[in-house]
């Protein structure tokens, strides 16, 4: 062997020793991270014989998911449950969602409680869990077709963008409305209802199937754009809007983080006084804008709810082998202060007092 | 080397090589460390069943990264495989669902666009010497652009014939399905490629030093099309995969494959700075995301601490390499 090639060899043989090296003083803090990640979710008692439940997000980071963890965690621990959650990379990523599904089937979990981010796609996976006996529930949106999950705990959508339509009819009585409506994206159920039910509670359109993934139209209806429920991207949406019309004097978002991004796009063009903008979503942020007059209404929702019924129904299965069925309307009110005639509503006192998110 | 000369010596360094000179060795201790600290923090992590679980969570991106690894030996980068991959998974089960066509031909066609994204990357980055991060971003965006303009519902109602890759089969109680097989079956033949033949050298060669291996006489732009025509049949055969995994065509999947095979090429060891690197490493690289994923979620750690973990994983691989190679 030439001396190089010794040289070669003993270098090579450092370099693998520094290889193990690296990765030996990675691991451990790697693994304190998680030891400690690990802690919360396996205080009490982490007995074999305990009822696992699954909490399966569309994300992590989205205050509604946020809130509804908090409603599952709580109420897991006040039954003397493990509650094991999970969620996409992000909002669209089925495959994360399937993964998050599997682990959670081999950790031993009775139930699965899931806000599917792909209404199809996650179909034939929920059909293996339930094959292999375990419940799923979706939450707040409900899987295509609703009977691929055991149950559905979630907001009555339509319903909530009939309040916003109703309540907004009634306070542009008299004007003829022009109207923009900033979606969520093509072909989501959440989207279409919201949408469709609030062109309905106007009184715009009728007779329109409230499970149909088509966004209804409408002559008033002068702009319609997507924005995947992004505050950046609602923006963007309100300011092209507004390059087609001017003329623009009600705005439809279908979430509070739309309806600021518009509200911005508004004030950027001095119209933010002549133009009233509904939403949906009743977040602690989002009802800070009705109180400061951004957003005019909003439909608030309940996700903490949705969660703490679901973990009980899973528990109530464990125990008795009754599972839960077809679906659980979580209930929806109208949050506004500028009430009007005939259409139920509650102050912006309620609703920070009701709302979800940081305050 | 010469092994006529010293036999003794030789095979003394050819076995202290084999244990602790090779490039795997760090990823190796990495997997093993990990799946000992989570055999001990949960019982269900050690069983037959859930290691084939993990092989099925990790087969699609275990595929790509087999196109990814390749790539990069060539000092390329490719952030168009997740988009690749969706397109051609969404032509397949829509071709085979939704217009009747035989679902050979089906799979045939989504390959087959698989390949000519492969090929139309090659051919900008060899014909108009663009780099390949430039390509690759300009046609992940082709390919994610035609995918939603092609449909933006989910294709469902696949015919068995198209997931049966999904299905699985019995070994010693163990459920193991066929896509699996396949993904170890591709990593075979990729390194037996690389390390037995003319040609899987002379891709170390251009990437070692591209004017060096053109002047030795290897045609470096052949070399770097079949790179990247391989790279998208890969991508094409991951898309099967996906489809088989998940029993739909979608349209929104692989948003995030492009940098999870990187994340898998990286930690396995193989240097972003090309020619050196190692398809073997590759798979246990995807094997340690998968290991830590399933570990942490049957621990009941939060989905967060997974990518943070994998994030420092992947410096602590980077600056292994950094550290080894400085001149």
């Amino acid at each position: 062997m030439s001396i190089p090639a010794m040289e070669k060899e003993r270098r090579q043989y450092t370099m693998s020793l520094k290889h193990l090296a690296v990765f030996g003083l990675a691991l451990p803090l790697v693994l304190t991270a998680c030891s400690s990640g690990a802690a919360p979710s396996t205080s009490g008692s982490a007995g074999s014989d305990q009822i696992v439940v699954g909490l399966i997000t569309k994300t992590e980071t989205n205050p509604f998911f946020v809130k509804m963890k908090e409603g599952a965690q709580a109420k897991a621990t006040e039954l003397g449950v493990k509650l094991l959650t999970g969620a996409g990379a992000k909002d669209g990523d089925n495959e994360g969602q399937v993964t998050a599904m599997e682990n959670m089937i081999n950790a031993g979990a009775k139930g699965i409680l899931i806000t599917p981010s792909d209404t199809k796609a996650i179909v034939p996976s929920i059909e293996k869990a339930r094959a292999a006996g375990v419940v799923v529930i979706a939450l707040d949106t409900a899987t295509d077709p609703q009977s691929a999950s055991d149950a559905l705990f979630a907001t009555d959508n339509f319903k909530a963008g009939e309040l916003i339509g109703q309540w907004a009819g009634k306070k542009m009585a008299g004007k003829t409305p022009v109207i923009a409506t900033l979606d969520l994206q093509p072909g989501i159920t959440v989207g279409a209802q919201r949408h469709n039910g609030f062109l309905q509670g106007m009184g715009l359109v009728s007779g329109i199937a409230a499970d149909s993934t088509d966004l209804a139209t409408s002559k008033e209806v002068v702009c319609a754009q997507d924005t995947h429920g992004d505050q950046t991207e609602g923006q963007t949406a309100m300011e092209n809007c507004l390059s087609k019309n001017s003329d623009i004097n009600l705005v439809y978002t279908i979430n509070e983080p739309a309806a600021f991004g518009a509200y911005t796009a508004l004030k950027n063009a001095g119209k933010e006084k002549d133009v009233v903008i509904v939403s949906v979503d009743g977040g602690c942020q989002g009802v800070q804008g009705v109180v400061d007059g951004k957003i005019a209404a909003t439909s608030q929702q309940y996700p903490l709810k949705m969660a703490s019924l679901g973990v009980e129904a899973i528990v109530n299965y464990a125990k008795t082998g009754t599972k839960p069925t077809g679906y659980t309307d979580t209930g929806v009110t109208l949050i506004t202060d500028k009430a009007q005639a005939g259409v139920d509503s509650k102050d912006s006192a309620y609703g920070t007092a009701n709302c979800w998110g940081n305050k | 080397m010469s092994s006529a000369l010293s036999p003794t010596i030789d095979r003394r360094a050819g076995i202290a090589k084999v244990l602790f000179g090779s490039p795997i060795l760090g990823p190796l201790a990495a997997l093993l460390m990990a799946s000992i600290f989570f055999a001990i923090m949960s019982p269900r992590f050690l069983s037959g069943p859930n290691f084939s679980l993990i092989l099925q969570q990790v087969m699609v991106v275990g595929v790509l990264a087999i196109g990814q690894t390749l790539v990069i030996i060539t000092t390329g980068i490719d952030l168009s495989n997740g988009m690749v991959m969706a397109l051609s998974g969404v032509l397949m089960a829509s071709f085979a669902a939704q217009k009747g066509l035989n679902p050979v031909l089906a799979v045939a066609l989504g390959l087959l666009v698989a390949v000519g994204f492969g090929l139309l990357n090659g051919a900008l980055v060899t014909g108009v010497g663009l780099p390949a991060f430039i390509v690759t971003l300009g046609t992940m965006n082709i390919a994610y652009a035609l995918t939603r303009i092609y449909t933006t519902s989910t294709v469902t109602g696949l015919p068995k014939s198209l997931t049966f890759l999904g299905d699985t089969f019995y070994l010693g109680g163990t459920a193991i399905a066929w896509g699996t097989v396949l993904m170890v079956v591709l990593y075979a033949i990729t390194w037996f490629a690389l390390r037995y033949t003319a040609a899987g050298r002379s891709v170390f060669a251009v990437g070692d030093n591209i004017e060096a291996a053109r002047l030795s006489g290897i045609n470096t732009k052949r070399v770097l099309m079949g790179v990247y025509a391989f790279a998208g049949l890969a991508y094409g055969i991951a898309a099967l995969l996906l489809v088989a995994r998940t029993g739909v065509g979608d349209p929104q999947a692989g948003q995030n494959s492009n940098l999870d095979s990187i994340t898998a090429v990286v930690l396995g060891g193989t240097s972003l700075f090309g020619g050196r690197g190692s398809i073997v490493g590759t798979l246990i690289g995807a094997l340690i995301v998968g290991v830590f994923r399933n570990g942490l979620q049957l621990m009941g750690v939060e989905s967060t601490y997974q990518v943070l973990v994998t994030g420092i994983l992947v410096i602590a691989a980077v600056s292994v390499d950094q550290l080894t190679h400085r001149k």
